[in-house]
């Protein structure tokens, strides 16, 4: 019954729709070479499907070569770079970059003196010019007081609660936000440098099985966009190599700033699949190898994208 | 108050044309939109923009719901003289916030 639902759903994706127009079914590989599990392979259809299924995977290994591969170093691009020219000088003009603003509002958070302890991150970490440096680089990392990694929100959120004992602010508060964008910012032209130690790999490792991982009812995974078809158009819009290189980014199809979790879990509903909860290991799994993927690239945060 | 972003340059030669942009942070809300549980969202904007240069008015804008949050305004105007240009938005309630900024003319 699955494999059944699940061909009518990829014979209606093939179709032409009219109402879609050209591109949706073009820029998205919908026909993956070999099921991702026995349960949806298509059982049942006969031999001549079989046959057919076989010519059509020996087809496209022919045309296409290895798929899902990492894309070489040397030919991974900021996601600047599949932006608009405009948008592009939007993000590097800090005047015209309306995530400045939430800069400005993290910057005054910084120095705000809040909960029991009555101090404020400044009191601690003084300048954040200095001893933020490089910081949003680094992370996700590992934590001393969990076995976990944690991504920089979650970061903040633990200084908040456990040294400023301050309430904990929500995911994608304006707060949080301002102050994530306010220490990213001080990170602007430093190579990403997240840890890649025997303690990270385990969490690497499971954030690639989910990139690689098809989900959802539309059957992708992030890598057939990102890995195997970045520079294609997907709708109106080139499909970026996912390089997490300037979170979090003003996006001006929300009109506000947002976190690397809401972009993923986006891409989650796009694929009709059930995004994560703000938080979840999973997200940050995933954060921790986006940066590990883009290694050694240039941090461009707060950017600007459509 | 709403944070500002404005661009000036510092100084600037006289009858230079001057490019001035201007950032300020507001949701611009339609009041067209619905929340999650369906009641209409109410629409609150920033309907007027006016800049002065000296008390003289330089530039004035009307803006309508159709105008994105955080409503960035580019602009030139001629440098004539030493002084100030005030900027003020004014949003649909009647509240305005007026920003100035300097500018030296050689």
């Amino acid at each position: 019954m699955k494999a059944l639902l699940l061909g009518v759903t990829r014979s209606l994706m093939r179709a032409p729709s009219p109402q879609r127009g050209e591109g949706w079914g073009e820029g998205v590989p919908t026909e993956r070479p070999e099921p991702p599990h026995p349960a949806l392979s298509p059982l049942g259809r006969g031999r001549r499907k079989h046959l057919a299924a076989a010519v059509f995977i020996i087809s496209t290994l022919l045309v296409r070569g290895t798929l899902a591969a990492d894309i070489p170093l040397d030919q991974r691009r900021s996601d600047s770079d599949f932006v608009s020219a405009d948008t592009r000088a939007m993000q590097n003009d800090d005047t015209a970059n309306p995530a400045m603003l939430a800069v400005l509002d993290g910057e005054t958070l910084w120095n705000t003196k809040a909960g029991e302890t009555h101090q404020s991150c400044a009191d601690c970490h003084g300048d954040a010019a200095k001893s933020m440096k490089g910081v949003a680089a680094r992370y996700p990392a590992m934590v001393a007081e969990q076995d976990r990694p944690v991504d920089l929100e979650q970061r903040i959120m633990m200084s908040r609660v456990t040294d400023q004992k301050a309430a904990a602010l929500p995911f994608e508060s304006k707060e949080l936000l301002a102050l994530t964008a306010y220490i990213a910012r001080q990170s602007r032209g430093l190579p990403v440098a997240v840890k890649d130690n025997a303690q990270a790999k385990p969490f690497i490792a499971a954030g690639r099985a989910l990139f690689e991982q098809r989900q959802g009812q539309l059957d992708l995974s992030c890598a057939q966009c990102h890995d195997d078809n970045w520079g294609k158009k997907l709708a109106g819009n080139l499909v970026p190599q996912a390089m997490a290189t300037g979170y979090p980014i003003y996006r001006l199809e929300w009109q506000e700033v947002g976190s690397l979790q809401r972009r993923l879990r986006n891409c989650m509903s796009g694929m009709r699949a059930e995004p994560y909860d703000f938080g979840a290991p999973e997200l940050v799994d995933l954060e921790y190898f986006l940066m590990w993927r883009a290694r050694g690239m240039t941090m461009e945060s707060p950017a600007v994208r459509p | 108050m709403a944070r500002a972003l404005i661009h000036v340059p510092a100084s600037a030669k006289k009858g230079d044309v001057i490019e001035i942009k201007t950032l300020i942070s507001h949701v611009m809300e339609t009041g067209y939109r619905v929340g999650v549980t369906g009641q209409p969202i109410p629409r609150d904007i920033i309907d007027d923009f006016v800049c002065t240069y000296n008390g003289e008015e330089v530039f004035h804008a009307k803006l309508y719901p159709a105008i994105a949050a955080n409503p960035f305004i580019t602009f030139f105007t001629v440098a004539t003289e030493s002084g100030t240009l005030a900027f003020s938005w004014t949003d649909q309630h009647g509240a305005t916030q007026v920003q100035t900024a300097a500018i030296t003319v050689e």
